[in-house]
């Protein structure tokens, strides 16, 4: 089950007015929405962190990984807010030194993604963050593979849901939060 | 003095922190990998607490980050100086209307990206990237700034390689770095 930021949240709805839409990007018919109109908003970009971190800031997180690239932008204030590690998922061949990596399917190929081996032990709680959620399919591997490593992924959190993808259902009964849901 | 003393020690934390790997991404070269630091969380906040004191009163308006590892380390400090942040690119990453500058590699050339109006005439920006080498992304991520007229204040890395002296190549434009290694 995905919960959704209340809309009674008057930080919501300027976080969500933030958020500007390309149109066919990266392909006709794609409604892109762009998160980075949110960081030249310094009010919303605190409010999105600061919503996210009332809501883990109790909850015992230990690591809070964050996909690659706009991942990266998201993760590490939280992680620095609660107490906790920031552990990068990269694309392939960026971490140097020893990884693990989980392959996922796309519309058309593959990818992969990538962890540290020892960036994450055992029985740690993990917070996964990425900007958005279409598919799932990049935050099931990413959960699959922190998975592997014996960490337990508390919850996925992401800014933008977009609604009609359905991208919980590839989650399973993993909890996911979405700040902002939009129509695809 | 004693705050001068303060700060010494959390380089020193800062410094032993940041892992070596050697032959990454090929023979002969020494990768500084600054994950190890994140998995830290007392010297990543330190990190950040260093750059936020040295800017937070140098009325700047943009921190710019450089893709990857600059998403990391920019945000954190935007958020902390009331400064917008902007993602400086790999080609073709960023949706909408962008501008490019391109630059030489060792073989080679690359181009990197940012948003037509994410930055506005006469703002004074702030770049941010985990380690400078030789500096060509940099100088190029300066011309970009420049060119739509804002001004760089100076450019903050974690890690600086003193034997690249990769800081000559930035037009007098002041570089700091918290950690400096000899070598490749």
């Amino acid at each position: 089950m995905s919960a959704v930021a209340r809309d009674g949240d008057p930080r919501v709805a300027r976080i969500s007015a933030a958020i500007r839409v390309v149109p066919d990007f990266p392909k006709p018919g794609i409604r892109f929405r762009d998160v980075t109109t949110l960081l030249l908003d310094h009010q919303s970009f605190k409010d999105t962190i600061d919503i996210l971190v009332e809501k883990y800031k109790d909850k015992n997180i230990d690591v809070v990984a964050g996909i690659e690239a706009r991942g990266f932008i998201f993760g590490p204030p939280i992680a620095l807010a609660i107490g906790a590690k920031f552990v990068p998922m990269r694309k392939p061949r960026k971490l140097p030194g020893e990884v693990i990596g989980e392959e996922y399917t796309l519309e058309y190929g593959t990818d992969r993604i990538e962890l540290h081996v020892g960036a994450v032990q055992p029985g740690e709680r993990v917070l996964l963050i990425d900007d958005l959620i279409a598919t799932g399919g990049t935050l099931r591997a990413a959960i699959s593979l922190l998975e592997r490593v014996g960490a337990q992924v508390a919850e996925c959190a992401c800014v933008i849901g977009l609604r009609d993808l359905k991208g919980q259902e590839r989650l399973g009964s993993k909890p996911l939060f979405i700040l902002v849901e939009c129509e695809h | 003095m004693s705050g001068s003393r303060e700060r010494d020690s959390r380089v020193a934390r800062i410094d032993a922190a940041i892992r070596v790997i050697p032959d990454f991404p090929k023979p002969g070269i020494l990768f500084r990998d600054v994950t190890t630091l994140l998995l830290d969380h007392q010297a990543f906040k330190d990190s950040i607490d260093i750059f936020v004191e040295r800017y937070k009163d140098l009325k700047i308006d943009v921190v710019a980050g450089i893709e990857a590892r600059g998403f990391i380390f920019g945000p954190p400090v935007a958020l902390a100086i009331g400064a917008k942040f902007v993602p400086i690119r790999k080609p073709r990453k960023l949706p909408g209307e962008v501008i490019s500058e391109e630059y030489t590699l060792e073989y080679g050339t690359d181009c990197i990206e940012m948003h037509v109006g994410a930055i506005q005439s006469g703002e004074r920006v702030l770049i941010v990237d985990d380690l400078i080498a030789t500096g060509g992304t940099l100088q190029a991520a300066i011309k970009l700034i420049e060119r739509v007229g804002a001004e760089v204040v100076e450019c903050a890395l974690l890690v600086g390689l003193t034997d690249l002296k990769g800081h000559l190549k930035l037009g007098g434009k002041p570089v700091f770095v918290l950690v400096e290694y000899e070598g490749a």
